[in-house]
């Protein structure tokens, strides 16, 4: 490990990940899984419980062994390199400060063992203390801080020894909401100011879409789709990555002449090659709109009202159909003309839709 | 908390302490007591049994190979019990329970029959490798097995073993330093009590001792008794004084390591030490 001067290279390193499998018993956790990170690149890996995201991770640090494939850092062939020796950073789950250390000690703990003497590693932690913005809280132990400051604390340890790859294994889900999205920007400062490569694993697409460069989403151990996050979200490749990825509605309908006809629109297909028939479309909130009832330029669709939820900016507006219930999506302002017990008039925006067969089971998160 | 309950509260914590109290020292005031007397009913006061303790040879000499015995036990103890615990729990998860109930045999068979057990072992090593007394300590071992078992397993269970590990071996440690500079520091109140049970039961250890014809401190104690009773009885006193001491000890430096989540932890700790070595007060007689 080089120490030279305190400004080292921080240009990230080109991580792959070749063909990777582990089954644990007869459970496939990861089925060939192909990815490669470019140099200074946040890939989030996306997906249920049990995806094989996790499982990804672990291996990449090596922390876990594989049944096959290989494991590329730099170029360098590490899949045999015990995790100790594989110069990686990373941030766990669970709070994983050593309790009987303060902030400082924590951070300087990996400097030692990388032969950081003295003088120059008080300044790197104090560096990296400074670049977490919690240089005043160096003398604290863990269960003098919160959640939110730990792993701060956490991941300034990781990024001390200045690692070729930043690992983040849902480094947020312990936190409450308004922590999780301050330290979610926060990780994405640091991460770009440092320029390092990093994968960071999550089951909240929200966490996901906001932060990575690219979002890989997995399920049963495979990756569904890889792409950057207004792609995931806009274009969905399987029904899967749809439903998982943001909120959609079910709606039926029947294939015909290309398209598919819902509810009286005829919306155009993302998949092509599909047979005609009944199938379901997967339409998102956003691209229902509203009107009120007597406003007959808006469509034939009409239904009530039952509840709106105000997100902010955005407010959710559920109408009955009768037989279905739709969400629709739309600025507060909007919303706000229609409150709950109105008749609406409800038009789908005529984007691409993804379809699902009635009789393919939907698989859900 | 209303204030009526916690002054119930108070009065009842300290009838507890009073019974508590009184059942320890009673006991040991008596003996002090009775250590003081002279030989006759009309003899004055004095410190003659005391003084007896050091200028018996085969007394001291029992103590210091006690004393060596303990110290030995624990160490292996820990050097054996600790990185395999570690091990099981983080490398072989299942075999959890199989360590378990090995590690609590020797609670379950009578020492009497562990030693019968033994004594061939014991024959084939004094007549092949030594006769030192010290070799007891492979017995002792296996004796402290079952205590020491808990306390390091409860250590073990307070911590989060395997995110504390992966977060060193993340940082470049290996399993060594992860061991000493981790694993360790989070647990020296555990270590601790585990090693003062070790102490405590190899002090008060009589029956394998007796019967592999060692002469460790309770088989002194024992013969002393025969001829001297006072001394026999300040030589208990001692080494009861002894292990209260080394207690305190521990009750000082597990509050003052333990984070404060694990201050309640190691007051559990702790109360189960005490009524272990109660049962020294039944063994030295």
């Amino acid at each position: 490990m080089t120490t030279n001067g305190s400004q080292p290279a921080r240009s990230g390193v080109e991580v792959r990940l070749e063909d990777l499998r582990r089954s644990y018993g007869t459970t496939t956790a990861l089925d060939g899984l192909t990815l490669t990170l470019a140099p200074g690149e946040l890939v989030a890996l996306l997906g249920p419980s049990g995806c094989g995201k996790t499982t990804a991770l672990r291996l990449l640090a090596g922390l876990e062994e594989a049944d096959g494939g290989r494991v590329i850092i730099a170029g360098e062939d590490v899949t045999n390199v015990p995790a100790n020796r594989r110069d990686i950073g990373m941030v766990f789950q669970a709070y994983s400060l050593f309790p009987h250390m303060t902030a400082r000690q924590n951070v300087e703990f990996g400097l030692q063992l990388h032969d950081v003497d003295g003088a120059e590693r008080r300044e790197r932690a104090r560096e990296v203390l400074e670049l977490v913005g919690l240089a005043a809280h160096a003398n604290k132990y863990a269960h003098q801080m919160s959640g939110g400051q730990q792993q701060r604390v956490a991941l300034a340890r990781a990024l001390a020894i200045r690692p070729k790859v930043l690992l983040l294994d849902e480094p947020l889900s312990a936190l409450d909401a308004k922590v999780r999205s301050r330290l979610r920007d926060e990780i994405r400062r640091v991460q770009l100011e440092v320029g390092i490569t990093t994968l960071f694993v999550t089951h909240d697409q929200e966490e996901a879409l906001a932060i990575a460069d690219r979002v890989g989403v997995m399920q049963a151990g495979r990756l569904e789709q890889l792409g950057p996050p207004t792609e995931i979200y806009s274009r969905p490749a399987t029904p899967f990555v749809a439903e998982f990825v943001g909120l959609t509605n079910r709606i039926p309908g029947e294939v015909k002449f290309g398209g598919v006809e819902v509810r009286g629109t005829q919306l155009p297909l993302v998949q092509s090659d599909v047979k005609n028939g009944p199938v379901i479309a997967l339409v998102r909130p956003e691209a229902v709109t509203l009107a009120s009832e007597g406003d007959a330029s808006h469509g034939l669709l009409v239904g009530t009202v039952i509840a709106v939820a105000f997100l902010g900016a955005t407010s959710r507006v559920t109408v009955d159909l009768g037989d279905i219930i739709v969400l629709a999506q739309m600025p507060t302002s909007a919303a706000a003309e229609h409150p709950a017990g109105t008749k609406v008039r409800l038009t789908l925006r005529p984007d691409p839709v993804l379809i699902q067969r009635e009789e393919a089971t939907a698989v859900r998160a | 908390m209303s204030r009526q309950r916690r002054t119930r509260l108070q009065i009842f914590r300290a009838v507890v302490f009073i019974v508590m109290g009184s059942f320890f020292l009673i006991p040991i005031g008596a003996m002090f007591e009775f250590s003081t007397r002279g030989n006759s009913v009309t003899a004055p006061r004095n410190l003659d049994a005391w003084q007896n303790i050091v200028k018996t040879p085969e007394l001291a000499d029992a103590i210091t190979a006690s004393l060596e015995l303990a110290a030995i036990t624990t160490i292996a103890m820990l050097v054996l019990l600790l990185p395999t615990l570690v091990w099981v729990r983080l490398r072989f998860p299942g075999l959890k329970r199989v360590l378990e109930f090995v590690c609590l045999i020797p609670l379950t068979v009578p020492a009497i029959a562990l030693v019968v057990g033994m004594v061939p072992i014991y024959r084939w090593l004094n007549i092949n490798l030594s006769d030192s007394i010290l070799t007891l300590a492979f017995a002792y071992l296996i004796l402290v097995l079952p205590y020491a078992f808990r306390a390091l397993d409860a250590g073990l269970s307070a911590i989060d073993l395997k995110t504390l590990s992966e977060a060193a071996r993340s940082l470049g440690a290996g399993w060594g330093t992860v061991m000493l500079r981790v694993v360790v520091p989070n647990m020296s109140t555990a270590i601790l009590n585990a090693s003062l049970l070790a102490v405590a039961l190899v002090l008060g250890e009589f029956t394998f001792a007796n019967l592999l014809a060692y002469e460790n401190l309770q088989v002194a104690i024992n013969y002393v008794g025969l001829v001297d009773a006072g001394t026999s009885i300040a030589v208990a006193v001692a080494s009861l004084v002894f292990a209260f001491a080394l207690l305190l000890i521990l009750s000082y430096f597990g509050r003052r390591q333990a984070p404060l989540a694990k201050a309640e932890e190691a007051d559990f700790q702790l109360s189960q030490t005490v009524g272990l070595s109660g049962g020294l007060i039944g063994r030295a007689r």
